[in-house]
């Protein structure tokens, strides 16, 4: 299957539990943000207890709030990020 | 509708950004709010706000263009501020301009509800303890509810 690169952020809580600010991956394709989600899910660590359920999370494509079910664009840049607390 | 957005580290003033909307012959209310830097009982030093470069200003632009759409307003301005900020600083604010206050008031709710809940920024509170990120409240999740009843 073809693969397409994407930018993924992390921001806030989440970027100084997981010490990544950035990276860049390889997903197939049609990939979704669940399918992401999963690949990050997989290394363990803090990355399961981030993404894995227990703890609530949002997420971004190219600077829209999305959903997981959402396909990710090629080239994308995808966020990942606590629920939001400005204002 | 005249939109204003910034998003920046200094220091903002109520009296000049409130001076550039005023005084316009179709304007009859303008609605302010400043958010603070609110103590946590004796032991807040101060916060720091992070935000997503970009997306904040999309974000902030959609929730805008929305309430345009609600309401009848003329100008819209929202300053908000990141980085180091002290106990009782101003981090962040909202002026609408309408022909009448209904309206003014109104999409000025339905502005600060949407960006508490929308727009990435995060605080981060320091203590004398340290530093610890705010956890978002279910409160300002809850107050979305009302704008999709009506």
């Amino acid at each position: 299957m073809a693969s397409m690169t994407i930018r993924v952020l992390y921001f806030a809580r989440l970027r100084d539990v997981l010490r990544t600010s950035e990276e860049t991956l390889a997903l197939p394709e049609g990939a979704t943000l669940a399918d992401l989600v999963a690949l990050l899910v997989a290394r363990g660590g803090d990355w399961a207890t981030e993404f894995g359920g227990a703890r609530v999370f949002r997420a971004a494509i190219n600077q829209d709030m999305a959903s997981l079910a959402e396909v990710i664009p090629a080239d994308a840049e995808v966020a990942l990020f606590p629920p939001v607390t400005g204002g | 509708m005249d939109v204003t957005i910034r998003v920046q580290e200094a220091d903002f003033s109520l009296a000049d950004e409130y001076a550039l909307l005023a005084g316009r012959a179709e304007v009859g209310a303008v609605v302010a709010f400043v958010g603070l830097v609110r103590d946590v009982p004796g032991r807040l030093a101060g916060m720091t706000l992070e935000h997503y470069p970009g997306m904040t200003e999309k974000q902030l632009g959609m929730i805008v263009a929305q309430a345009g759409e609600r309401w009848p307003l003329s100008a819209v301005t929202v300053v908000h501020r990141v980085g180091e900020l002290k106990l009782s600083e101003q981090i962040v604010l909202l002026l609408v301009a309408s022909a009448h206050r209904d309206a003014a008031f109104a999409a000025s709710q339905f502005i600060m509800d949407f960006l508490k809940n929308e727009a990435p920024f995060w605080k981060k509170e320091t203590t004398g303890e340290g530093a610890a990120w705010v956890e978002a409240k279910d409160s300002d999740a809850a107050a979305l509810l009302r704008w999709s009843r009506e």
